[in-house]
């Protein structure tokens, strides 16, 4: 468990309301649920009154969600303090969470822990200019390509020191970055190319998965307890501009 | 190896148009009445007999956990749950799922809800995957759009599905954790029984499962139970995504079929370990929370549920977290230790206290500050956290050292006779008991 406070009293704003569009959006989140069960709505709530108060959330932020969904405030409170992607304090304008697990760690973080010390400072303190400021957080789920940073909304994988220390640059800078995988690889695959999915026939159907329109109906549904080839409608109807092999979408295998 | 012809996630790596035609194109939504058709025993006994287990680290039966849904609804709404909340360390396998095959998932949602009568679908995705629950809530949205799901769909089953998203905690995946969360509290697990197949989300009935376990159930349906049962070995069956991390020339996610040698894993997917096999030091099989098993005995380890507890490990998640010789060992592991005292809900007294109690001691371990009689004692001290929690976190904070105690004694002592053969002008300290 980590110790989670609301920030001095001193940086935190006087009053909080959503503006009308978000609580417009708020009410449409809110509506997902089931009746009586609004509280399930807080996370988003208080997302996106961190997203409207500048990556953080202020103490009248929480309560102003709370009053919203009809909860008392210490609930709202609990949830802002139990969950660490809520920020209870000012962040810079790219907070940069860098995963130090172990699987990050294996693959080089500690460099990379080390270089947000040099360069933006200690965890969470902002930099003068209000750029950038950053955390150690646990696992980010993207080991496979280890070590990763999620910086605002994005994942930046693959990091070397140079790499990432050129991101921190370019984001002081106000240049765009490039999020995702920082080697040539394509994302999960190994870097050099995929060793599955190579035979063209799973892509045989239609123009091999580009965007096109509908491949079947489920007018043409299977006969139940039949293979895929034995269908109820004699011959499937083709939809327009369809390229598709005669006899086509059985199931492979 | 598995052949291209049996994989289930063909666009694994977003080489292709993950929306609705191009999800079309490769097999998806593809008879999905027809499916249903066979009613909800059909469907929950081919389940079965595919022998399709849990893919979120448990292994237990789905087909069987489906089953423990009431059959006649007692007026209360039945819910199905997605855990999405995947932040095992090592594991990535689900946020490939949601971002590019987002709508394997979506159509295994209804057919897994129509089994089990639920009406309403909740998919619980861990904060911090903002793009994947952008990409997933587009996939519904089209979904909905193309009459699929929905209040009057083709389908003829009224079917909600609402994507929900987390925060920031570990803990959440939880099954009951994850059901408080959703509920707009706290994410602590809660007592069982009542399991939430009785009393779950909203005190209705529910069943939560993992993504992967959901997203396989179409090509199962279409393909067949036989087909599923024909990969693996006898209760280890069917396709698993496994995530290699670590200390191999190409980390990647992968789907090969159970039971595969972890040695042949490494070679045919990651370009082996680093500086080749004979550079290995330990594995960590299933994610951060299964014991490490050491490298004279990954020669013969089979990636499965009976293949890891064979080495009294466990597959969990297959998220394979490969160390080589240049690898602090103690320090890898306190680092995990770490993990699980930043993550517990501190609901229950021998993991909130018992987690930062591990760690400090690993940490002085791995310095070599320690005593050797320590040693006994975390032991000791794991085996009292073990199965003394609500939940399993506390169980999966204590195998990993378990596991390093068990293998790497010899190393940790190695530390400390070198720490004490020095002279050191503080002395060193002892773990309170």
């Amino acid at each position: 468990m980590a110790v989670r406070r609301l920030a001095d009293p001193a940086v935190q704003p006087k009053s909080f309301t959503f503006t009308v569009e978000n609580l417009d959006w708020a009410k449409g989140e809110i509506a997902k649920y089931p009746d009586g069960r609004q509280s399930s709505a807080i996370i988003a709530l208080l997302w996106r009154a961190q997203e409207q108060a500048g990556g953080w959330l202020p103490q009248k932020a929480i309560e102003h969600a709370a009053d919203l969904l009809g909860m008392p405030k210490i609930r709202a409170l609990e949830v802002a303090t139990f969950y660490t992607m809520f920020n209870l304090a000012p962040v810079g304008r790219a907070h940069v969470q860098l995963c130090g697990t172990t699987p990050c760690v294996l693959r080089g973080a500690d460099k990379l822990i080390k270089l947000c010390h040099d360069r933006i400072g200690e965890p969470l303190e902002v930099t003068s200019d209000g750029k950038l400021s950053w955390i150690e957080v646990e696992c980010l789920g993207a080991c496979v390509n280890a070590p990763v940073a999620q910086i605002n909304y994005d994942y930046y994988e693959d990091l070397t020191p140079e790499t990432f220390s050129k991101i921190l640059d370019d984001l002081a800078a106000g240049k765009p970055v490039k999020p995702g995988p920082q080697v040539a690889r394509q994302l999960s695959a190994p870097s050099g190319g995929p060793t599955t999915l190579t035979d063209p026939a799973l892509y045989s159907r239609g123009n091999g998965g580009k965007p096109q329109g509908s491949a079947l109906h489920d007018a043409e549904a299977k006969k139940p307890g039949e293979p895929a080839n034995v269908r109820d409608a004699a011959t499937p109807n083709l939809p327009p501009m369809m390229h598709r092999r005669k006899g086509g979408h059985d199931a492979p295998g | 190896m598995l052949q291209d012809k049996d994989r289930i996630f063909t666009n694994l790596y977003g080489l292709h148009d993950w929306g609705l035609a191009g999800a079309r194109a490769r097999g998806a939504w593809d008879g999905t009445k027809a499916i249903l058709e066979k009613g909800r025993d059909g469907i929950i006994n081919e389940v079965k007999a595919s022998g399709l287990r849990g893919r979120g680290g448990a292994g237990f039966p789905t087909g069987l956990k489906w089953s423990f849904m009431p059959k006649q609804s007692d007026g209360r709404p039945h819910y199905l749950v997605v855990n999405a909340d995947e932040s095992e360390p090592g594991t990535c396998k689900d946020r490939e799922i949601m971002r590019h095959d987002p709508h394997l998932l979506v159509e295994g949602c209804l057919i897994a809800g129509f089994a089990m009568g639920a009406h309403t679908c909740f998919i619980y995705i861990r904060g911090e995957f903002v793009r994947e629950r952008e990409r997933l809530q587009a996939a519904v949205d089209q979904a909905y759009e193309a009459n699929l799901i929905g209040k009057n769909n083709v389908h003829g089953f009224p079917f909600d599905i609402i994507v929900h998203h987390g925060a920031g905690a570990y803990i959440c995946g939880e099954e009951t954790a994850l059901l408080e969360s959703l509920e707009g509290k706290k994410g602590q697990p809660r007592l069982k029984p009542p399991f939430p197949a009785n009393v779950g989300l909203y005190g209705s009935p529910t069943t939560v499962n993992n993504v992967e376990s959901i997203a396989v159930v179409p090509d199962i349906m279409r393909r067949g139970a036989h087909w599923f049962a024909g990969i693996g070995r006898p209760n280890n069956t069917g396709t698993k995504l496994f995530c290699i991390s670590g200390h191999v020339e190409r980390p990647c996610t992968v789907e090969d079929a159970m039971g595969v040698p972890l040695h042949e894993l490494l070679d045919t997917h990651c370009g082996g370990v680093r500086g080749g096999w004979s550079n290995l030091l330990a594995v960590i099989p299933g994610g951060s929370s299964m014991p490490l098993i050491p490298a004279h005995q990954c020669e013969h380890l089979l990636m499965d549920f009976d293949g890891c507890r064979e080495f009294k490990s466990a597959l969990g998640t297959a998220a394979v977290i490969v160390m080589d010789k240049s690898t602090d060992i103690v320090r890898a592991m306190a680092r995990i230790s770490y993990f699980y005292k930043h993550e517990s809900c501190g609901q229950c007294t021998p993991c909130r206290e018992g987690m930062g109690w591990m760690w400090r001691v690993l940490t002085r371990m791995a310095e070599g500050r320690a005593h050797k009689r320590e040693i006994d004692m975390l032991m000791e001290v794991t085996t009292q956290i073990e199965g003394h929690t609500i939940c399993a976190f506390g169980d999966g904070a204590a195998w990993p050292v378990q596991g390093l105690l068990r293998h790497f004694r010899g190393e940790i002592e190695r530390r400390i006779d070198e720490y004490s053969a020095n002279p050191h002008p503080e002395p060193v300290q002892v773990a309170a008991e």
